[in-house]
């Protein structure tokens, strides 16, 4: 699901799927080259069989494995592949991508760490877009989709895009950034077979342009539009005209410059919507309240096929009750930017039987939490994010609404949960109740928390997570956690792939634990914890099976990380310090390395150094 | 030696700009405010000379919306908070980082996104401030000037064309000469002005017919002509000051029509040609 596809110089080590026959075969093409089993049948028929038969393989991870088959497999296996999937945008060239699968037609990119998103590096790292762009446009002509995740893109990009690929269907950019809504007019105005624009938690910059009525005129085959990370006003009669002519759209995010009386325009003409993120689900003037208000209660109950809403962005809760009609069927709600109580929440929440995924903010308190844990047996997904983000601040939610979750949503798959207070009962209980968790993320505010009942760390409590949840594949852990925790998770926590540590640990041997117990271990992020160069040595044996790793503000020393450098040649190894600093000071503040078959990147800023 | 630094900082004054995301790494430092744990507090108080990068504190409500994420966190303090910020505690490892230390700002703590911040604002206020949809976040935008976004690559202007909705940036750091930057302009904007019209005829776009260059921008000869915003706001028409004098005072481009620019108040100092009715 996650993993980098251009691994033929270092097979991953978990591949256990090549035949005794195969054993000959080399991919790289310096072996013997030919199948063993007897064939009647020439090359050529063999390979177009292999082709039609390939053609049904859809997962990356089943196509890395017939690809290390033989030379045929893997020849057959790139002229196949259609959808490309890159985790790390510098692990691999444009141009060795391009070389080896020729007939691409959906590209999936990620740039930037992380940990980026909460600033703790200098912007302009890198990341760029604009090589892939040109590179797509000139090999893939009938590329359809593009999908970026923490990528720099600019306007100049986004024209390419339009300009060079005619079928162009589906741009979805998810915390990117370097565009704005000069590139999105041009954007929009060009692709006229778009069916998907997604621009999610991107920073889009205002250059007064109205892109909206950029769309061509006449029906449009839209099928998704989503903006609500869009921070301009947008041409409200331009989307009204436009949401008319796409009779094929199903999912509309607006942003918060929609106000509800436009929402409800909006809403009368595209009554088949399946997914809808609601703006500001305000109105615009509160003038206009003594005038008739258009009837939203209607206008909901008329969008019978709704299943997502969303948006809520500056509400005012006297209009929740218009959602009514459509809670009965919804499987996924988003109420994590509207600040309502538990006693507003609670006579929605009491319809949403089918909910399987509930984002929100610890408004609703521990009170609201149980109301959940009440009825949505459903939930595979809760995310609940603080009003008020700092470490000292009130908690209105506590290890009384997790116990309450755990109880009631046993089918829970994903959580990710802000408070200020936890208990380790509380986290052993979710661990019991809630066997099929395979995201457990639990953000403890204050730095180096214990458990308020008992004074311990929170060893125990995640301990508890890695033991009992046996499908776990991501963790992130805070509060006051010894190496112990650590321990814990190097012994249990085996198909462990994304590891976030924050404030965390004593020593070296924290660190050593997980990576010696972790082998399914790709991304691990740390940040402020006691690990030194003792312990990134421990990791020697697995860094050519990880996307990344990313240590700030730990006891590595520029020694120590040359050391790396030096002994893992495909792997390149960051230092990354703050724009003004000195060059090479004796701490490291931020190791960024990750494996990469092109060596170092030629786009560094000043702030980053390649060992 | 001494007018040679001032004028360089005049320069790096005017280089200081809102910009899209990437473009600055000064306003980096000034944006957020809590105390990141890359020690450079201690640059700043070394080094007097980075005083002069640092925005005034105005400017940090400016342009958030252009900005990054990590300037939405900003919440506007006076510069001498900056000093006080450098005893609260920072993420530098230290001999007892366990040891629980006075709770100060860490930056990127608790790990949210800056778009999450700022929800605590009750919906109450919101109804007090509101005003009818459009102006709101002008408000808040209204010190946003148009402004030149200069990087170590390139000096981007906003440029916009009569009729065509969509607006374009040229860095004019691409050309030496204003024959160049009117080569450029064609080439932005032909094809758009020809899908407009297309549009507006109701016609089948036709490329070959119907794209004509867009020629005599300069000489006002033409049916467009181009001219520009300057750092004083007044509007100019390009062509009349040498090249890097134009470059170094342009904030905007603007490419209108020929037989519109006498209504047009043209900055009176510096014109050579006059437009006559």
């Amino acid at each position: 699901m996650s993993e980098d596809d251009e691994r033929q110089q270092s097979p991953p080590s978990d591949l256990e799927f090549v035949s005794n026959k195969a054993r000959n075969c080399n991919a790289t093409g310096s072996g013997s080259g030919h199948p063993e089993f007897q064939s009647a049948y020439p090359d050529q028929v063999l390979e177009n069989v292999l082709e039609n038969v390939l053609h049904f393989l859809t997962s990356k991870r089943d196509r890395n494995a017939a690809s290390l088959v033989c030379k045929s497999w893997y020849r057959v296996e790139a002229l196949t592949r259609s959808e490309l999937f890159i985790g790390n945008c510098y692990a691999v060239s444009p141009a060795r991508a391009t070389a080896r699968f020729t007939r691409v037609r959906a590209l999936q990119l990620k740039g930037k760490p992380r940990f980026a998103d909460f600033n703790l590096m200098p912007p302009d790292w890198g990341a760029h877009f604009n090589p892939w762009a040109l590179a797509m446009a000139k090999a893939y002509p009938w590329l359809e989709k593009v999908h970026l995740k923490r990528m720099t893109v600019t306007d100049d990009d986004l024209a390419t895009l339009a300009e060079l690929l005619l079928g162009f269907k589906e741009l979805v950019l998810v915390c990117c950034d370097g565009f704005g809504t000069s590139g999105l007019a041009i954007f929009v105005n060009k692709c006229r077979q778009l069916k998907v624009l997604d621009l999610i938690e991107s920073e889009v910059s205002d250059d007064e342009t109205d892109w909206i009525s950029c769309f061509p005129e006449g029906e449009s085959q839209l099928e998704s539009l989503i903006f609500d990370c869009v921070e301009c006003h947008i041409n409200f009669e331009a989307l009204e005209r436009l949401v008319a002519n796409s009779p094929s759209l199903k999912k509309l995010r607006l942003n918060r410059y929609v106000s509800i009386g436009q929402l409800y325009r909006l809403m009368i003409r595209a009554p088949q919507l399946t997914h809808l993120g609601t703006g500001s689900f305000s109105p615009s003037e509160i003038a206009g309240q003594g005038d008739q208000e258009p009837d939203y209660v209607n206008a909901f109950a008329a969008c019978k096929s709704l299943v997502c809403l969303s948006g809520f962005r500056e509400i005012i809760p006297d209009y929740l009750p218009a959602i009514y009609p459509v809670c009965a069927n919804l499987t996924s709600l988003n109420f994590s930017y509207a600040n309502i109580t538990a006693e507003q929440l609670k006579p929605i929440i009491s319809k949403c039987h089918k909910l399987q995924v509930f984002w929100v903010l610890d408004s609703i308190c521990d009170e609201g939490l149980q109301a959940v844990a009440a009825t949505c047996k459903e939930l595979r997904e809760l995310r609940v994010f603080p009003v008020d983000p700092r470490e000292d601040g009130d908690g209105p939610v506590s290890e009384v609404g997790l116990q309450a979750i755990s109880e009631g949503c046993r089918k829970l798959q994903s959580i990710l949960y802000f408070c200020q207070r936890m208990t380790n009962a509380a986290v052993i209980a979710m661990s019991k109740n809630c066997p099929d968790l395979v995201v457990f993320r639990l953000c403890i505010m204050g730095r180096h928390r214990a458990d308020p009942v008992t004074g311990e760390p929170m060893d125990d409590g995640f301990g508890a997570i890695v033991m009992n949840c046996k499908k776990l594949t991501r963790l992130a852990v805070s509060g006051l956690l010894t190496d112990k925790a650590f321990d814990y998770i190097g012994q249990h926590g085996k198909l462990v792939r994304t590891l976030s540590v924050a404030f965390a640990g004593d020593s070296d041997m924290g660190l050593k634990y997980v990576l010696e117990g972790c082998p399914q271990l790709q991304k691990l992020e740390i940040r402020d914890s006691p690990f030194g160069d003792a312990a990134l040595r421990s990791g020697l044996h697995h860094y050519y099976n990880m996307r990344f790793l990313w240590m700030s503000s730990c006891r590595l020393t520029p020694n120590g990380c040359q050391e790396i450098a030096r002994a893992m040649p495909r792997l390149v190894v960051e230092v990354i310090r703050s724009a003004d600093e000195e060059e090479m000071d004796d701490a490291v503040e931020i190791l960024y390395m990750y494996r990469s078959l092109e060596g170092p990147r030629t786009d560094l800023p000043k702030f980053v150094t390649i060992l | 030696m001494e007018s040679g630094c001032s004028k360089k900082l005049e320069e790096e004054k005017l280089e200081l700009r809102l910009g899209p995301p990437g473009q600055e790494h000064s306003s980096w430092f000034i944006k957020d405010e809590s105390l990141p744990s890359f020690g450079y507090f201690s640059s700043l108080k070394s080094n007097g000379n980075q005083a002069h990068k640092f925005p005034p504190p105005e400017d940090h409500l400016v342009g958030s919306v252009l900005a990054s994420p990590w300037a939405k966190n900003h919440q506007p303090k006076p510069p001498s908070s900056l000093q006080s910020s450098e005893k609260k505690q920072t993420a530098m490892p230290s001999n007892c980082p366990q040891k629980r230390t006075a709770p100060g700002p860490v930056v990127g703590w608790p790990p949210i996104r800056s778009f999450r911040k700022n929800l605590a604002a009750p919906s109450s206020s919101k109804v007090a401030s509101e005003t009818p949809v459009g102006l709101p976040h002008k408000v808040a935008n209204e010190k946003k000037t148009v402004v030149a976004e200069p990087s170590v690559k390139g000096l981007f202007v906003k440029i916009n064309m009569d009729g065509v909705p969509i607006g374009r940036k040229v860095n004019l750091k691409a050309y030496d000469s204003y024959k160049k930057l009117s080569a450029a302009v064609d080439e932005l904007f032909r094809g758009l002005l020809a899908a407009q019209r297309d549009s507006s005829a109701g016609g089948i776009v036709n490329k070959q017919e119907k794209e004509k260059p867009i020629t005599g921008l300069l000489d006002g000869n033409g049916e467009y002509t181009l001219v520009y915003e300057d750092n004083e706001g007044d509007r100019m028409l390009v062509g009349d000051v040498p090249w890097h004098m134009f470059v170094s005072t342009v904030k905007r481009l603007r490419v209108l029509k020929s037989s519109e620019l006498s209504a047009i108040n043209l900055g009176s100092s510096k014109k050579g040609k006059t437009v006559e009715n």
